[in-house]
């Protein structure tokens, strides 16, 4: 028997370890099929209820592939690497968010 | 067809089949439409029968009177403008009744099941009957405020997306201290649960008066989110006695911060609910429906009314959340069935589906969106069939599937997160979850010890589809 320790989370995949770029393409390549449009946000100290995170940019409404998006992640991440990065997904139709998922932790040393 | 009321008063019996049996009528975009399985008395013809439900669900009475030369019976009558046998049921006939809009108050689901589902149960040419779909016209649907929030409000309030979301009721049922139960809403919270529940029966006993429940509850939310980082909720029971009680425990729910409430929407009434659901708009404060009663009034297939239609007029009434069963679990419910009704909770537009239970093509006209709630017998196990089956806008609550956890509620918590985050990753990779779900969970046990121990106590299981709820 062990007692959960506790932990800062980060909503949808924050419970699975670390995602690679390659599983974090998976997840956007998912995202594009569905019609939806991507986006990358970042902010150094969020809060549970911060609905706005800094948007990198804008929307990525020309992104063809995950690599695009992943791209615009990296980069992202080395001009702001003391921050939390989250992918996130547009719907135009219903128009609603639709995506957000954490791909960047800095000085990460939990157990995920 | 015109009904004759202008050649002079002839008093006496009914005769409905001139009147409310019109096969020829065309209905209008805006009837409100109705489905009803009838069973006739024996030597009944299913004609006069359905013409009978519907003179006595709108407009008629046993007798002529005198009256009815005073109103324009063709502008108020229910017309039956269809009947057809039920597919392999013996004296089963679908009956189809048009009501003329004008027949309902706007805004008030109350108004409508009192006519449709009044006197008519009762009657005496009946064996029985059921009402398996309504068609709200939408120049009368937009007289209703529907769900509170709605989907996508609740999601972008809650900052959560792309996933299904997790919840638990607290056990056992009755008999915790307030104390003691915001201990137990903590560890499911902090374990990684978005929310944990009042189970229907949990008003304000004397073992945990409702004040004090909610301050322990309250307390336990803004810990588990301040630890965890994540916003939590749990569905405060508000239902009570009166409407005054239910309505001063919404005000202090609100006045300490939570974000949900709960209500039962049968035991309490239509009436209660509408109010709740108001105020709940007004006020910013989501609305969970539990819906206590509904197998007395759904479970029997030839009498009483189908789920679908009490499902539809909650969406009226208004809700954010609602039950609609498992598919999986413990409780009833058959899978096709089950997805029609839900198509009518969260769509904009459901077409027609016999193979569905949808009976009409109901335009929700923008109406927001109810999450379905599946709870009842289901555990990390039963995950990828509920991520495929239900998909990213449900609610799925795991009770005894996180409270039994071998660790507790906080590890049993955890291990139903893990499960969940592993089967949408995975679905969303292209993995098919009907297939290969119990591999997915397989992998995931491999680094998370809280999901490994909960596999371990709950049995692999497999997925059958067996139809109980059939047309």
């Amino acid at each position: 028997m062990k007692t959960l320790p506790k932990e800062r989370r980060y909503e949808t995949l924050s419970y699975l370890p670390p995602l690679t770029d390659q599983q974090i393409a998976k997840q956007i390549d998912f995202m594009i099929d569905q019609g939806y449009i991507p986006g990358v946000e970042f902010e150094k100290d969020p809060t549970p209820q911060l609905h706005h995170w800094t948007l990198w940019k804008l929307p990525l409404f020309d992104a063809r592939s995950s690599q695009d998006v992943l791209n615009e992640v990296r980069e992202c991440r080395s001009e702001y690497s003391d921050c939390y990065i989250r992918v996130v997904g547009f719907d135009n139709i219903k128009q609603c968010q639709t995506v957000s998922f954490i791909v960047y932790k800095p000085n990460q040393n939990s157990r995920f | 067809m015109a009904t004759k009321t202008g050649a002079g008063f002839k008093a006496g019996v009914q005769d409905y089949r001139l009147t409310y049996y019109t096969p020829d009528y065309t209905p209008k975009d805006t009837d409100l439409l109705a489905c009803f399985r009838m069973t006739p008395q024996p030597g009944v013809p299913a004609e006069e029968c359905a013409a009978a439900v519907a003179a006595e669900s709108s407009t008629g009475t046993w007798t002529t009177v005198w009256t009815d030369g005073l109103t324009d019976l063709d502008r108020y009558k229910g017309r039956c403008y269809e009947v057809e046998p039920v597919p392999g049921e013996d004296n089963q006939y679908f009956c189809f009744v048009a009501y003329p809009m004008d027949l309902f108050e706007e805004g008030s689901v109350t108004n409508i099941l009192t006519s449709l589902v009044g006197n008519v149960f009762g009657f005496k040419a009946l064996r029985a009957l059921r009402l398996e779909d309504i068609r709200f016209p939408v120049a009368l649907l937009k007289t209703f405020q529907g769900p509170p929030h709605g989907i996508t409000v609740e999601r972008d309030l809650l900052n959560k997306y792309g996933r299904p979301l997790l919840g638990c009721t607290i056990k056992p049922k009755l008999g915790l201290s307030a104390k003691n139960y915001g201990r137990a809403v903590y560890e499911c919270l902090r374990g990684g649960l978005d929310f944990t529940k009042d189970d229907e029966n949990i008003n304000s006993q004397p073992f945990m008066r409702w004040r004090d429940r909610f301050l322990f509850v309250q307390e336990a939310i803004e810990k588990a989110q301040a630890e965890t980082n994540e916003v939590k909720g749990h569905y405060l029971n508000v239902t009570a006695a009166t409407c005054e009680e239910m309505m001063e425990r919404a005000e202090f729910a609100k006045e300490i911060g939570t974000p949900i409430v709960m209500h039962d929407f049968i035991t309490g009434g239509f009436t209660a609910n509408t109010t709740l659901a108001r105020w709940c708009r007004r006020n910013g404060v989501l609305l969970h429906i539990h819906r206590a009663m509904h197998a007395v009034i759904d479970r029997q297939r030839n009498h009483g009314i189908h789920f679908r239609v009490l499902a539809k007029c909650l969406r009226l009434s208004g809700g954010d959340h609602l039950h609609s069963g498992t598919v999986v679990g413990k409780l009833e419910g058959e899978r096709d069935i089950t997805l029609g009704f839900v198509d009518q909770m969260r769509e904009d537009y459901v077409e027609e589906d016999r193979s569905r239970g949808n009976f009409f093509t109901q335009d929700w006209a923008s109406l927001p969106g109810v999450m379905p709630v599946a709870s009842g017998g289901i555990h990390v196990w039963h995950m990828p069939a509920l991520v495929e089956i239900f998909g990213d806008d449900s609610c799925l609550q795991f009770g005894g599937g996180t409270l039994g956890h071998p660790w507790g509620n906080a590890p049993g918590a955890t291990a139903n997160r893990v499960a969940l985050e592993a089967c949408v990753q995975a679905r969303n990779e292209g993995r098919n979850l009907a297939r290969e779900g119990n591999d997915v969970i397989r992998e995931a046990c491999r680094w998370s010890p809280e999901l490994a121990a909960a596999c371990e106590l709950w049995k692999e299981i497999k997925f059958e589809f067996d139809a109980v709820d059939t047309l």
